[in-house]
């Protein structure tokens, strides 16, 4: 089942890439077809998921079957070598509380993403193949659980993202392309050598060889003693820790490794923006959950304040750039930063409430930076431009445009009854419960304020008053003394048409109902949250004795 | 004085000369090959060119039958002493075979070779299975003496290939630069056998590390003939401070020739150097020598490397020549495959032998594209790359996937090989930590300039008019682009078989270290 889901978009690359590439509507409605299959494939295995399994860890003797579904498990690499037995990479992927919330996300993104990419016209076929690469590397990463596999997904994703930013996105998009690139590499490549350090670390308790298998290498047993980053070697096991944490924050991304974001989002075209904001910036925090904390406990506690003080300043300074941004889709990019702060900081809270809100968060910014940058796009379409200041009195000539927008800016800024509110709150209870992020918590909540100033801000700049002066778009009034508005080369519905009505109601109906009822996402996670928090909590009392 | 062999004695040799042919059958064929090729070229005169590429393929294949044969044969020396037959020359003779087909199938569709009319081709293709010989004495070679016999035969016959353009100026320079170079690293080498002599008498690999182990020599000395040696292979490999000839040479060469020598004769002199020190200078701590002797030579190997992957991928981002920009990136590859020489452990060897394999793969495929290419555009340059992802998207495509390759990301075999090194330098222990540190790093500098090409293929516009027309590549040259593709991608799914291949090849016979 899982195996479907990853790869169905890779029989759709497929079937494009037998197709002359005069066939656009084809293409398109292949990679539509394997999106909505996607997602319907994932509607069922959240169906049949049982959230009483905690996953995180293996039960009894390693088995995996016990705490994960959908567990996939086959030998893929299997190789003598040399004195160290065997080489052993497995082709295993499975889903617990974690990953089922990312794999939800992920279809439901990927679908809108289609729908977006309607419009695109440069090289279809090209762009289809790339899109489809990239959706099979995002869910795979999710539902991988052996870190060779995780770091094939992982890096398999750069490509089709360089060049889809590279090719289609806007004047300075061969800068951004290649930085993107240069920066997660760059990451990524650490984690290289910490999985292969792991590797020779960790023994597979089932068969006794050494193993790629997270499953395993979360139970800290299974460390070699006198290995590398064995139990008594703090300081290989700190640096291995360090440079993954780095690998992870560069995605997410974390100040000072931000710096890549604003310039991919700007230049990337909208369905592009919407998977980077929405399902890959989440792939960051995922791997700290999923990998980086469980592995090295002891050194995730020593470090928490610190992950912490880079949450906080995440969240303010992403918030204060927001505000000084001139152009929309920066702001929301900077925006992204500040909320995946809140991530960061309800996860080095360490307890059950943060790291509950950061999933949660993660779920919610997802779906929320999702509408945000569609609705960068819908005004980037008509106008040509994305300038705050280039309109002013939007709001009577497009209310339906003007509704949801201001739905999702106040699900950004954390209004209750709007799915952001709920997991800021969880975020903060978490955060000021623990003694370690007090503090933090109670500057960072300077964040909300910044945030709800830049976007009531920019929301009254663009849509509220009258139109101004040098507006980039002209009224006219008919015969009946009703005025018309006219973006100067547009020539479809001045409002919202029918496709962004597909892609934003979507959005904006999940929005709302998990800012009122979260149970639906929230029960799913909180038994693997709980033994995530276990598993890191009870390694550190085990030292202490 | 040599003294006059006794009748006995003349006959010992002569039943060892014979009893040692089976195991020499695949040089023979070899042999009889590089005859048949030139007689082909003297009688028939028409169909030339496909012929003659044809006749060689097909004596690789028969050879590549004997080289499958040999596994069965007993590991020894032959020759008394001068010629090993072990699985590690037998890895070697496949990818030295392979890569003789290689050269010879993207050598049929390259204009530079082709073409003018007229020219004899019979001495080019000729050239390749001679060279196939050489490269195959030299990774079986046990005595200084034969070494120097493979490293020049390899040397000459390359020195004439790269020159084979003889009206272009580039060409004949790089063929200069290359002679010059070579024998210069051929002198220093050959000083380095002499003192190697001087200092235990004996030119038997196997006996000067007997030598060695029961006798304490004069370690400055013996470290300065381990260095002047490791100039003559280190100029055959390329690594820094021996690389200064590749990029002029790469660039003036006919690119099929360039591509050959950096697969070919740069994996012939890995083979030679890995026997050379893993079997002649010992390096087992518990020996009766000074310790910190044997230190050197891996330390010194380090330091090469180092300097290696950081200038080779650091002077490749200036490049825009595509051919002067693979050189450093050679160069650079080099510093990564030492990486797994320096190891020196079945592990170590393993990876190197995997990554040579995948080197040849992907960096023939890159090699063929740009053939394909300027055959097209009649350009070498980067920046006149523009818009060809839309034109020969076939070849485009598959360009990037072996950059990618050459990058070391999944899921290419580019990426098993460098897991592989940097899992054996992890393995070996803490300290080598460092050495896969810069690895990594100078692989992420090796993404910015590896990816100037699809840069200007995909992501520039074209200026000027666009002329809407797909470039013609052939069927067969679509094909074989498309097969080094599947392959790349293919083992860098599924790498089992290729790897199980360089395990059982790691045996190198007697190296003290296993």
């Amino acid at each position: 089942m899982l195996s479907l889901i990853v790869f169905l978009p890779i029989i759709a690359f497929f079937l494009i890439l037998f197709l002359p590439g005069a066939q656009k509507q084809a293409i398109r409605i292949i990679s539509l077809v394997a999106a909505f299959a996607q997602g319907v494939f994932s509607l069922i295995i959240w169906q049949g998921y049982d959230s009483t399994k905690p996953g995180i860890i293996a039960g009894e003797s390693g088995n995996v079957h016990e705490t994960f579904q959908f567990v996939e498990r086959f030998d893929w690499i299997n190789l003598e070598f040399g004195r160290f037995g065997t080489l052993n990479i497995e082709y295993f992927m499975g889903v617990d509380g974690l990953s089922i919330t990312m794999v939800l996300l992920t279809a439901l993104i990927s679908i809108i993403g289609v729908i977006s990419s309607w419009t695109i016209q440069k090289q279809v076929k090209g762009y289809f193949l790339l899109y489809n690469l990239l959706s099979t590397a995002m869910m795979g990463c999710f539902v991988a659980l052996d870190f060779f596999l995780f770091y094939v997904f992982w890096e398999v994703m750069l490509l089709p993202m360089y060049f889809l930013i590279g090719i289609w996105g806007g004047p300075n998009r061969e800068y951004a392309a290649i930085k993107f690139f240069l920066y997660t590499l760059f990451g990524s490549v650490f984690m290289l050598l910490v999985l292969i350090g792991l590797y020779f670390s960790v023994i597979d308790p089932a068969t006794g060889n050494h193993t790629f298998n997270m499953v395993a290498m979360v139970d800290q047993a299974n460390y070699i003693p006198g290995s590398i980053f064995g139990p008594e070697n703090s300081l290989w096991r700190l640096v291995a820790f360090v440079a993954l944490f780095v690998g992870f924050a560069i995605k997410v991304p974390m100040f000072p490794f931000h710096t890549w974001l604003p310039d991919a989002h700007v230049e990337a075209p909208t369905p592009i923006s919407v998977i980077l904001a929405g399902v890959l910036l989440k792939l960051g925090t995922y791997g700290m959950l999923r990998i980086n904390f469980p592995f090295f406990p002891e050194v995730f506690q020593d470090l928490a304040f610190v992950i912490g003080v880079f949450g906080a300043i995440n969240i303010i300074y992403g918030a204060l750039c927001a505000l000084a941004q001139l152009d929309l889709k920066k702001m929301v990019a900077y925006s992204s930063i500040s909320h995946m702060g809140y991530v960061l900081l309800g996860m080095a809270a360490i307890n059950t409430e943060g790291m509950t809100g950061a999933l949660y968060q993660m779920f919610n910014h997802g779906t929320i930076t999702a509408m945000l940058f569609l609705l960068v796009g819908v005004i980037y379409d008509r106008s040509h431009s994305r300038q705050i200041e280039k309109f002013g009195g939007l709001a009577s000539y497009m209310p339906a445009y003007t509704f949801v927008l201001t739905l999702a800016f106040f699900a950004s800024l954390g209004l209750p009854g709007l799915s952001g509110f709920i997991s800021e709150a969880f975020v903060f209870v978490g955060s000021f419960s623990s003694e370690v992020t007090r503090p933090l918590a109670i500057v960072s909540v300077l964040g909300i304020v910044f945030g709800a100033a830049y976007l009531l801000w920019s929301l009254q700049r663009m849509f509220l008053g009258k139109r101004r002066e040098d507006a980039l778009y002209e009224v006219h009034e008919d015969e009946h003394g009703n005025a018309k508005i006219h973006f100067h080369d547009w020539k479809g519905s001045n409002d919202l048409d029918l496709r962004e009505y597909l892609m934003l109601a979507p959005l904006a109906i999940i929005v709302v109902i998990l800012g009122v009822y979260p149970m639906p996402i929230l029960g799913l996670m909180t038994s693997s949250i709980n033994q995530l928090v276990e598993v890191v909590v009870s390694y550190t009392s085990f030292a202490m004795n | 004085m040599f003294q006059q062999p006794s009748e006995s004695e003349i006959q010992e040799i002569i039943t060892a000369l014979t009893q040692a042919v089976p195991a020499f059958l695949p040089e023979i064929a070899i042999s009889v090959l590089f005859l048949v090729v030139l007689m082909v070229d003297v009688f028939n005169l028409k169909n030339n060119k496909l012929l003659l590429p044809v006749v060689s393929i097909i004596g690789f294949v028969i050879t590549l039958f004997l080289v499958v044969g040999q596994h069965s044969l007993p590991h020894e020396e032959i020759f008394l002493g001068m010629y090993a037959v072990d699985p590690f020359a037998i890895f070697f003779k496949y990818l030295f075979l392979a890569s003789g087909i290689l050269a010879v199938l993207i050598s049929m569709d390259s204009n530079e070779i082709t073409y003018p009319e007229g020219r004899s081709i019979g001495e080019y293709y000729a050239l390749i299975v001679a060279m196939v010989l050489g490269m195959f004495l030299m990774a079986s070679s046990t005595d200084l003496v034969m070494m120097l016999v493979a490293v020049e035969m390899v040397s000459i016959t390359s020195y004439i290939l790269a020159g084979y353009n003889k009206t272009s100026v580039q060409s004949s320079e790089a063929a200069l630069k290359y002679v010059i170079y070579g024998s210069v690293s051929t002198g220093f080498m050959i000083y380095g056998f002499s003192i190697l002599y001087g200092l235990t008498g004996q030119t038997n690999i196997f006996e000067i590390q007997a030598f060695l182990q029961q006798n304490d020599v004069d370690s400055l000395t013996l470290m300065l003939s381990a260095l002047l040696i490791l100039g003559g292979f280190g100029y055959k490999v390329g690594f820094v401070p021996f690389h200064f000839w590749s990029p002029d040479v790469y660039e003036g060469a006919p690119t099929p020739i360039t591509a050959y020598l950096s697969v070919g004769s740069k994996a012939a002199g890995f083979a030679i150097l890995m026997r050379f020190f893993r079997v002649a200078i010992p390096l087992d701590e518990s020996a009766s020598y000074e310790s910190f002797l044997t230190l050197d030579w891996v330390t010194i190997l380090a330091a090469v490397s180092v300097a290696s992957m950081v200038l080779g991928n650091v002077v490749a981002i200036w490049q825009s020549n595509v051919k002067r920009l693979l050189a450093y990136s050679s160069i650079a590859h080099a510093g990564y495959i030492l990486l797994g020489v320096l190891v020196a452990d079945d592990l170590g060897t393993q990876a190197t032998l995997f990554y040579l394999a995948a080197y040849t793969i992907m960096n023939v495929g890159v090699f063929y594209v740009v053939i394909l290419i300027s055959n097209q555009i009649g350009s070498e340059n980067v920046e006149d790359y523009r818009g060809l992802g839309k034109r020969m998207p076939l070849a485009a495509a598959s360009l990037t996937i072996f950059l990618v390759s050459l990058v070391g990301l999944p899921p290419t075999v580019g990426f098993i090989g460098k897991l592989m090194i940097f899992s054996a330098l992890l393995n070996k222990g803490v300290v080598f930590i460092w050495l896969a540190v810069i690895g990594v790093l100078t692989s992420v500098v090796s993404l910015y300039y590896y990816f100037k090409i699809p840069l200007y293929m995909y992501l520039k516009e074209p200026d000027g008019v666009e002329e809407d027309r797909d470039f013609e590549v052939g069927v067969l040259a679509n094909s074989l682009v498309a097969f080094l593709m599947i392959v790349t991608v293919v083992f860098g799914l599924y790498f089992t078989p290729l790897s199980a291949l360089a395990k059982e090849s790691v045996y190198i016979l007697g190296s003290f270290l296993q």
